[in-house]
This record gives C-alpha cells, structure tokens and sequence, in this order.
C-alpha cells in the first residue's frame, strides 16, 4: 500500500473522499438518497458532494427505500453505477425485494453485471431497535450479494473505490460509532479488494477474529492481554462475504485458539459460520474450543444501562480471550 | 371499483386501424398469433411436466405485449411479470431461447437458472420477466432513470397487473418516475382478477388508471383486446417520455382465458364469462377481423401467418428438447464477479 497521498481524516470523510474521486473519473456513478444535496446525509457520508457534482448525480430522494433501490437495480442493470444511500442500514427492510430478490439474482442467471452499492449506516448506539439492528448476517446469507464493513477511513475509503469499479452489488455498512474514527486514508490509487482480511496486530497466543467497531474493542483487550505476557493476534476481516477464512485458519494454524469477536447476535451470525469453518478444518490442532462474543439475543434497547447490557465490549473480548488461553494451556499436551 | 365481468358487452367490437399501415397491423397479429402458439404448446408441455415448474400463461392478453412494444426499439427497455411470455416475444425474444430456458436447458436464455419468470435478452431490450409481484415495474423504473440521466431519448415500459395495482412498491416506483420526470411507459394489464380474487373484492376507487391519475401523471384505459388501441395510447407515451416529459400510465382491460397458472381449475369465474371474452373479444380474432374487412388481409394470408407462427414454435420446441441441461457442477458458478471462496459447497 502506498502512503503518498495518505493524511489523517475520519470514516465518513475517508468514505465521502473515496467516492468522490471515482465520481470524478466515471460520470456513471450518481448517488441518491433521503437529505443527501444539501445535509450531506446524516452521518456527513457526502458532505458537499452535492455542490461538487450537481443535483442530477446527487438526488434528494423521496421516502421510498423500494423505489431507490429498485430505480439502482434497473440502473446498473442499464449501465450505471448507482449508490442508494439509506442513511440507516435498517431501513433497507424496506427494499428488501429489491436487494434480495432482485439484485442478488440478476447475474446468476443472465450474467448480467449489477454494479450497485447500498450504503447504510449501522451497529448499536442511542436510538432504540428500529434504527440500530445488527443486519449484517443477513447479507451474507444471500448469495448474490458482497457484503463490505469497514474498521478504518484507510479501509472505507479503498473499499468504496473497489466496489465503485466491480461488477456486484455491494451492502457496504459503517458503524455509527465510527462515524468519526480517526486514521489515515490512501490516495486515489490505493484500493482495498474484497475477501482479504488483515492483521491488525501480531501474536503468537490467541487468534482474535473481529471486524468494524469490535476491531478496536478486540486491539484494546489485546493490549491489557499483554501486560500480562498474553499475545493476541487481531485480524479485522474488512469484508464480510467474501469471507477470507484462509487468512483465519492461517492465523489459527500457529495460535491453536480462536475467539470470534463480533457486535451481531452471537446467535447464528458470521461468528458462527467462523467458528464452524475453523472446527471443520483444525478440529485436531485447536488446543480450545472456539468461543464467541456477540451480543445477547435482544432487540437493541433504548436506556443506556440496557443498551450497554446488550453491547460487547473489550472487557468482553479480552475475559473470553483468557479462558481460551487457559483452558489451551491446562488442555495442551506435552 | 365495479367488477371486470363483461364490462364491453354490448359495444362494438370492431377495431379502428385508421392511420396504421396494413404492413404493421399485419405483423402485429403475426406477433399475436407466435406468442398464442407458444402458449398454447407450452401449455400441455409444462402440465405433462416436460416443462418442470409450471408456467402462467398471457393467452388472451397478447394485444397488450404487443400493442405497447410495437412503439419501441432494441435500445428501449421492457420488464414484465410473472405472467409474461406475451411481452418477452412480443419485445424480441427468440422462441428457442424461451423455450429452452422453460425447459430448464443450458441454451435457454438464463442457462437453466432461470426458469419462465425469469427470461431476459439485454440485446433486445428485455430486462426481465419477474416473479414477485410489482418489481418488473421497479426495473423499468431503473431503466428508466439511466435513460433519463443520458438523455439519450430512449424510454422504458414496465407491466404490472391488477394484482400489482395492490402492492405499495408500484405507487413508490410511480411516484418516483413522475417526481423525477422519468421516460417510462407504466402498463397495468388489469385482467380483472389476481389469482382468484376478483378486482371488484380487492380494490378500492373507481379504477387503477384513476388511482394513478393522483400521481401527477397522465393516465389512460384502454381497451386491452384492441392492439390498435394500445399502440396509439402507447405511441403518445413514449413520444412524452422521449421529449423528456415524464411517465404516463396506461391501464389496458384485458382478460386471461386460462387459468393463473397451467392445470388450475378455478371456481372463481364463470364458464360463461370465460367463453364471452373468448368469443367476442379475442384479440387476435378482432384483429384478423379488422384486417379482412379492410381487404388487407384474406384466409390464405390469414393461415399464411399461422403457419409461421406454428412452424417457429416447433423449432423452438426441437431446439429446446434436443438442447443439453446444464452441468450439476456448474450450480453455484457466476454469482458474483468477485470470487467468494465459500467453503464445503460440495
């Protein structure tokens, strides 16, 4: 990765910055969206886009997530590069036939390329159940779809350029809490492919898969882990389908232990899909059963004490990470 | 809104072709007479199961596919329903491809994944028939916005039924198109019933074209066993959408003499509702009618047409039966572009 161009900025200017550059050399690519021209959506997603690139190619949208998402199916379908900005990601219940039914479908059986991406805003915060529903399993579980979920603006940005010059449809989520996650971004050239993870950081002990807000969790528990001499390897999985399970299984190959550390419903999730893979294929060289954090099976609640109840935290990630660490030592053979 | 029973009884049944060259109307019952055959070969094909899957068939709203597709070209974009044989034939499609993809076989035009709900030919302007009711709507209305942010001066036409009059996505994809000015053509081919319920128990208002005239776009009825009819309501459409003046919806009244979908055995109607549409307002035979008596067109010519239409349909058939099936290893190939790596697929 070259870091010429790269400066520090935030997830949702990393993401704007990223899409505007590809608006910029494709005229394909037109956004559309509820208070998008002149709010610059609702997390700062395209702040002053509007006045950069015009009404035609970024649409104030009436409320109508079925006829956005459809009007960007039938477009990448007709040679553009459409992305529906949802502001929320839970308000893609809306278009679910849209997304599911018929973007998903359209290149299985015409080859039909769908170049459409759907952008929301998700994970849990204030704001009660309606507005913060951990979706992302649910993309994953409908072929068809790619599925990207960005930790850091380097990664917001590089993914955006990549799925702006594929051929999938694309849900492409940002954590609330991340709205304002500060890093350094890569220039115009600097694109992140799909279904490749990345560690975050090294270690010999424990392999920690984890992805958008929990990346930072998992790295926090990983730093208290290692005052007490416990080295955690973080891998941030960046996208969710595709899923890069050789870089987990490589990771876990040397560590022999496996904490899956995602904000979804621990229940049925990508963290499951993990935990199986890795069991199917390393069943005799894990020193530990695979464990999981994710969050209870609850609608997101509105008070603060509940909705904390309800969030996995680092102190989570790094209680499971040592039960891991210790049942592999008393279990280990000599 | 009154029940579709009969509701042209008693009126005549003559078709106007006054300004429509003879060459055209003859070709438009040609096309009529094709889609007719397919159905009607198709039919006893998918009920004796060499069609696995079923089928729903148009038999009877021919008029409809091929009086609005008569106004566009290759580079302007139908997308249909379930129910939409008619409009994918109507719009170009070749009959192999049809048929074999009925057939489940690799030439069909989705290789066999597709089945008779979803056919497409993007080199003819067919962006899909579509099994869930309402959605062909919202592709013509992405068609449409492509269109329309090009300016290329091309336009789309999405068909619906009565059933999809019903659906809340097809007044967010008409709200949409008049809102932004978008080129498309929006067909309602209220058959008077979604699958068994009658539009007189399920609907509201006085009928789906005054419903849509509250979106702030034009709205027609047109008599949808008239293909001269649809053709004019249709040319005036896409002259609008092409001059960039926005959408406009056309509801055609039209009847299906089959079943919703092939072996049904219906309670719902009459045998004698069924036999007067059959009888006294069969699309092609007022067409063959109109023709005849414009001295356009005579017995021989008549035959002369349905014997093509035969003779293409067995082809299509042959092609179709002697066609290979698909590879079981190729099932989960091309989903994406990107490749996946999902794990255990066999």
């Amino acid at each position: 990765m070259t870091t010429v161009a790269s400066k520090r900025t935030t997830l949702s200017r990393a993401y704007r910055d990223g899409l505007a550059e590809e608006m910029g050399r494709d005229d394909s690519i037109v956004v559309l969206g509820t208070d998008l021209y002149e709010r610059g959506g609702h997390w700062a997603q395209v702040t002053n886009l509007g006045q950069q690139f015009g009404r035609d190619r970024v649409r104030n949208s009436p409320i109508s997530e079925a006829a956005m998402v459809a009007a960007g199916v039938g477009g990448a379908m007709n040679g553009l590069r459409p992305v529906v900005d949802l502001n929320f990601l839970d308000f893609a219940f809306g278009a679910m036939d849209e997304i599911v039914n018929q973007a998903a479908k359209v290149r299985y059986w015409w080859g039909r390329p769908v170049p459409l991406v759907v952008r929301g805003t998700t994970g849990f915060a204030g704001g009660g159940a309606q507005h913060n529903n951990p979706i992302e399993s649910w993309f994953c579980h409908v072929p068809g779809l790619l599925m990207a979920y960005p930790s850091t603006p380097w990664d917001a940005k590089g993914l955006i350029k990549t799925a702006l010059r594929g051929e999938d449809p694309v849900i492409f989520a940002m954590h609330k809490m991340q709205t304002g996650a500060r890093g350094e971004a890569g220039g115009p050239d600097d694109l992140v492919p799909f279904g490749q993870a990345v560690i975050r950081r090294p270690g010999r002990d424990v392999t920690i898969v984890s992805y958008s807000v929990m990346v930072g969790k998992a790295l926090a528990a990983a730093d208290r882990l290692a005052a007490d001499g416990i080295e955690a390897e973080v891998i941030d999985l960046r996208t969710l389908m595709p899923l890069d399970l050789d870089l987990v299984e490589e990771s876990v190959r040397r560590t022999r232990t496996l904490v899956v550390a995602a904000e979804d419903y621990r229940h049925g999730g990508v963290g499951a899909e993990i935990a199986a893979a890795m069991q199917e294929s390393l069943f005799g060289e894990l020193d530990a059963p695979v464990l999981r954090i994710g969050a209870p099976f609850a609608p997101v609640p509105h008070s603060p004490v509940l909705l904390d109840a309800l969030t996995p935290g680092a102190d989570d990630v790094e209680r499971l990470a040592r039960q891991a660490v210790k049942t592999a030592a008393g279990g280990r053979r000599p | 809104m009154r029940a579709h029973t009969n509701p042209a009884e008693g009126e005549d049944a003559g078709i106007d072709l006054s300004g429509i060259s003879p060459a055209d109307a003859r070709e438009w019952l040609a096309r009529m007479l094709l889609i007719r055959e397919f159905e009607s070969t198709a039919g006893p094909l998918a009920t004796s199961g060499a069609i696995p899957g079923g089928m729903h068939a148009a038999t009877g709203q021919e008029a409809v596919a091929v009086g609005i597709t008569s106004v566009l070209g290759p580079e302007d974009v139908a997308a249909a329903s379930h129910r939409s044989h008619h409009v994918a034939l109507a719009k170009g499609m070749a009959p192999r491809s049809v048929m074999a993809e009925l057939y489940g076989k690799v030439t069909g035009c989705a290789g066999g994944r597709g089945g008779h709900m979803h056919l497409a030919d993007f080199s003819v302007g067919f962006d899909g028939s579509n099994g869930i009711v309402g959605a062909g709507l919202g592709i013509a209305l992405g068609a449409a916005f492509a269109q329309g942010y090009r300016g290329d001066g091309h336009c789309a036409a999405g068909f619906f039924g009565d059933g999809g009059a019903n659906t809340g996505r097809t007044w967010e994809f008409v709200n949409l198109a008049a809102a932004w000015k978008l080129p498309l053509i929006v067909v309602c081919e209220n058959n008077g019933y979604a699958v068994e319920t009658p539009v007189n128990a399920a609907m509201a208002g006085e009928s789906v074209a005054a419903r849509a005239s509250g979106f702030g776009l034009p709205s027609v009825q047109v008599d949808g066993q008239d293909v001269a009819a649809l053709h004019r309501a249709a040319a005036e459409a896409a002259q609008r959408a092409r001059a960039g003046e926005g959408p406009t919806f056309i509801e055609a009244l039209t009847y299906r003499h089959l079943g919703h979908d092939i072996g049904e055995r219906g309670q719902y109607r009459t045998t004698e509702e069924v036999e007067w549409w059959q009888t006294n307002r069969d699309p092609i035979a007022r067409m063959r009618a109109a023709l005849e008596k414009s001295g356009d067109l005579d017995e021989a010519g008549f035959h002369e047409l349905a014997a093509a239409a035969t003779a293409r349909v067995k082809d299509a058939v042959e092609y179709a039966e002697s066609s290979p099936l698909p590879d079981p290893a190729t099932v989960a190939d091309n989903v994406t572009a990107v490749p996946l790596k999902i794990r255990g697929a066999q």
